[in-house]
């Protein structure tokens, strides 16, 4: 359908139409207030409530504790191959990725229990870069619950942070996902309905 | 769906539009209640004002060197696994989006929620071949399922009210019947009618909001999480984008994902952002194929006034502010760009000739709201007089022809916009009654006639625009 030909008349149509335009200089990016690290864990406490995601912050010896508590009781749990089996409470039915598990036996899981690349207090935003303590994209999908750990340094102030720390994931070509708060609709006369599609709970637990 | 094309004049569709009390309480209830919330969402940064002025250069940057980045993106996408596919218009692009489904002997596919699908028309094209492309965010579906087009850029069924709704999911979802008409039980419906395409369909359609020419990533902004699904799940994934939405750098992300969702849903962070670069192996979908779509984006990008429009991230923050929106609705704007923006960017896809389309730039009040709203500082009231006077070229020239070039010869030698609104108020004088605009020659005379118009008020925009809304509110 000559897409080559395509593709040259809108080169050419972009050239013609801009000839002459300068690029202006990009003004500095602003920055907020740098907050100490105690205020930005609280900040992050804060926006994940706010989104009415669960949220726990514990030393590294209760971990398995608080997964414990955040699965309420959920049974067949996913597990990304490079997950510290120390964050796991005994007892668990755990579903390995490996080989990879099919849409209908995720669709079969209760919970996944991941770490994460990245996470931002000023938006309360978690970023995954499908590392091997997170797994691939459709292990924090088809399950309903999500529970992810975070390392307390993990967690960066600004979103322009968050991006910065994430430059070295994306040059490689990894996917990212960003999750602020479990899924949500407002489409019918603007009335929140939580979970949607994607895990309807999200559990936190920020680990000192 | 008609696309970008409107099927009448704006004020012929909009004095049916303003005649359904419904429809106007819906919309104000709507409008209102996100327009309070991205106040707060707003004041909460305080350099909303730089991130603006830095959101605007970036875009520009980027257009000045369009073609540079196109081929950037076009050669890293290429680089990680994935295909790129050039379309000059609507025709060309539904033509291989319906070949790469016909390649894969696709009878049924599954979209995010995208304007620039409904730009092309795409599922009346798709529909033509045999193929049926499955709406999956709720509001789309609710749309698809009662035949209806949407109506605003964020919420696209707010024109519908829950009892409609329950109406028509007891009637079209399968095993339904007896649901209440509580929003929760109705989104739970839709969760069990998607949950089943979503695990086992072979292809997606999705839009995009960005691209990184630097790494050739994607970016999909959304809150329902059928984003992700869409965009993970199946084997063959295709992703429309206008030429516009590339930027350079990875970093260039960072001010746009500050700026989009708090203009757009009101919050801090919408709920699901997911970004891709090619394919990766192992994860997601093993096929993507990149549509990079004109459609008309050049001739806008050729013209010096009419040009910032194509920085616009379809946040629709300047839906929610617009008085003329409130009472229309997105219905009378006739195109798939309802609104301010639907205002400016449809008759330059179009062309100022087109004889419907030109009578949008029209449906303003140049009360300023949308630009004070608009997070890459769009002057859109500049654009709507620039367009008026290039309308009116089109019919030969009118003494309000003359009144409006002279206000955008004076917005665009750099005049604070103040003073250049002073110039209108000039050229309305006769026609104000008491404050109110009762009749307006031409455009807008249609529209005035079942409401009244605010006239430019003496005082500044953005104090008037207080006063309005604490007299209207
Ligand atoms: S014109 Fe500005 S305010 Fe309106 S949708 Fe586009 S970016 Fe948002």
């Amino acid at each position: 359908m000559g897409n080559a030909e395509a593709r040259l008349e809108v080169l050419t149509r972009i050239n013609r139409a801009v000839a002459g335009v300068q690029a202006p200089a990009l003004p500095a990016y602003p920055q907020c207030e740098r907050l100490e690290r105690e205020a930005m864990l609280r900040q992050f406490q804060d926006r994940i409530e706010d989104y009415r995601a669960s949220f726990q912050r514990v030393a590294q010896t209760e971990v398995a504790g608080a997964v414990a508590l955040a699965l309420a009781g959920a049974e067949r749990v996913v597990v990304p191959a490079g997950l510290n089996p120390a964050f796991l409470p005994t007892g668990l039915h755990e579903l390995h990725d490996d080989p990879p598990l099919s849409h209908a036996g995720l669709d079969r899981a209760e919970a996944v229990v991941t770490g994460c690349a990245v996470a931002i207090s000023e938006t309360g935003t978690i970023i995954l870069d499908h590392g091997v303590d997170q797994g691939r994209r459709a292990l924090t999908l088809i399950p309903d619950l999500h529970i992810c750990v975070i390392r307390a340094e993990q967690i960066v102030q600004s979103v322009l942070d968050g991006v910065q720390r994430m430059e070295g994931s994306v040059g490689a070509g990894r996917p990212l996902t960003w999750i602020s708060g479990g899924s949500a609709t407002s489409d019918i006369e603007l009335v929140r309905v939580e979970g949607v599609h994607g895990p309807r709970r999200l559990c936190v637990v920020v680990l000192d | 769906m008609s696309g970008l094309h409107p099927p009448k004049p704006f004020p012929e569709a909009a004095r049916d539009k303003v005649s359904q009390p419904q429809l106007r309480a819906n919309l104000r209830k709507v409008t209102h209640t996100i327009r309070e919330k991205r106040l707060r969402a707003v004041g909460e940064v305080p350099h909303w004002e730089e991130l603006r002025v830095l959101g605007e250069a970036t875009k520009d940057a980027t257009l000045a060197n369009l073609s540079d980045r196109l081929l950037q993106l076009e050669a890293s996408v290429k680089a990680r696994g994935g295909q790129v596919h050039w379309a000059r218009d609507a025709a060309e692009a539904r033509e291989l989006v319906a070949r790469i489904a016909e390649s894969h002997g696709v009878d049924e596919l599954i979209k995010v929620k995208s304007i620039t699908s409904d730009e092309i028309e795409l599922n009346a094209g798709l529909a033509e071949r045999g193929i049926h492309a499955i709406e999956t965010d709720l509001a789309e579906l609710i749309v698809q399922l009662s035949h209806d087009t949407p109506s605003h850029i964020l919420v696209p069924a707010i024109h519908r009210n829950r009892a409609e709704i329950q109406a028509l999911f007891n009637r079209e979802l399968p095993g339904e019947g007896n649901l209440s008409d509580a929003p929760a039980e109705l989104a739970g419906a839709a969760r069990r009618y998607l949950r089943h395409k979503f695990l086992t369909t072979k292809m997606a359609v999705s839009g995009v909001n960005f691209a990184v020419a630097e790494t050739g990533t994607v970016c999909v902004v959304e809150s329902e999480g059928n984003g992700r699904m869409c965009l993970t799940l199946p084997e063959v994934l295709v992703s429309v984008m206008g030429i516009e939405k590339v930027l350079e750098r990875w970093e260039d992300l960072a001010v746009f994902m500050e700026l989009l969702p708090r203009s757009s849903t009101a919050e801090r962070m919408n709920p699901y952002t997911s970004f891709w670069s090619g394919v990766t192996p192992g994860d997601g979908p093993q096929e993507f194929h990149l549509i990079l779509l004109d459609n008309g984006r050049t001739d806008v990008l050729a013209d010096a006034t009419g040009r910032q429009t194509l920085r616009c991230i379809r946040c629709s923050a300047c839906l929610n502010v617009c008085p003329v929106y409130e009472r229309t609705g997105g219905h009378a704007y006739g195109s798939v760009y309802p609104g301010p923006i639907g205002a400016i960017l449809t008759p330059q896809l179009l062309g100022m000739a087109d004889k419907n389309a030109n009578t949008l730039p029209g449906a303003s009040s140049l009360c300023g709201a949308c630009f004070d709203a608009c997070p890459v500082r769009i002057n859109i009231p500049q654009v709507l007089i620039y367009l008026r006077g290039e309308a009116n070229e089109e019919k030969g020239v009118t003494a309000e022809a003359l009144a409006m070039g002279a206000v955008g010869y004076a917005m665009s030698s750099g005049w604070r916009f103040e003073g250049a609104l002073k110039l209108a108020r000039a050229g309305q004088g006769p026609l104000v009654r008491g404050g109110e605009i009762t009749a307006l020659p031409g455009l807008l005379g249609g529209w005035t006639q079942s409401r009244d118009l605010k006239a430019v008020p003496p005082q500044s925009f953005r104090e008037w625009w207080r006063q309005r809304e604490g007299a209207d509110g």
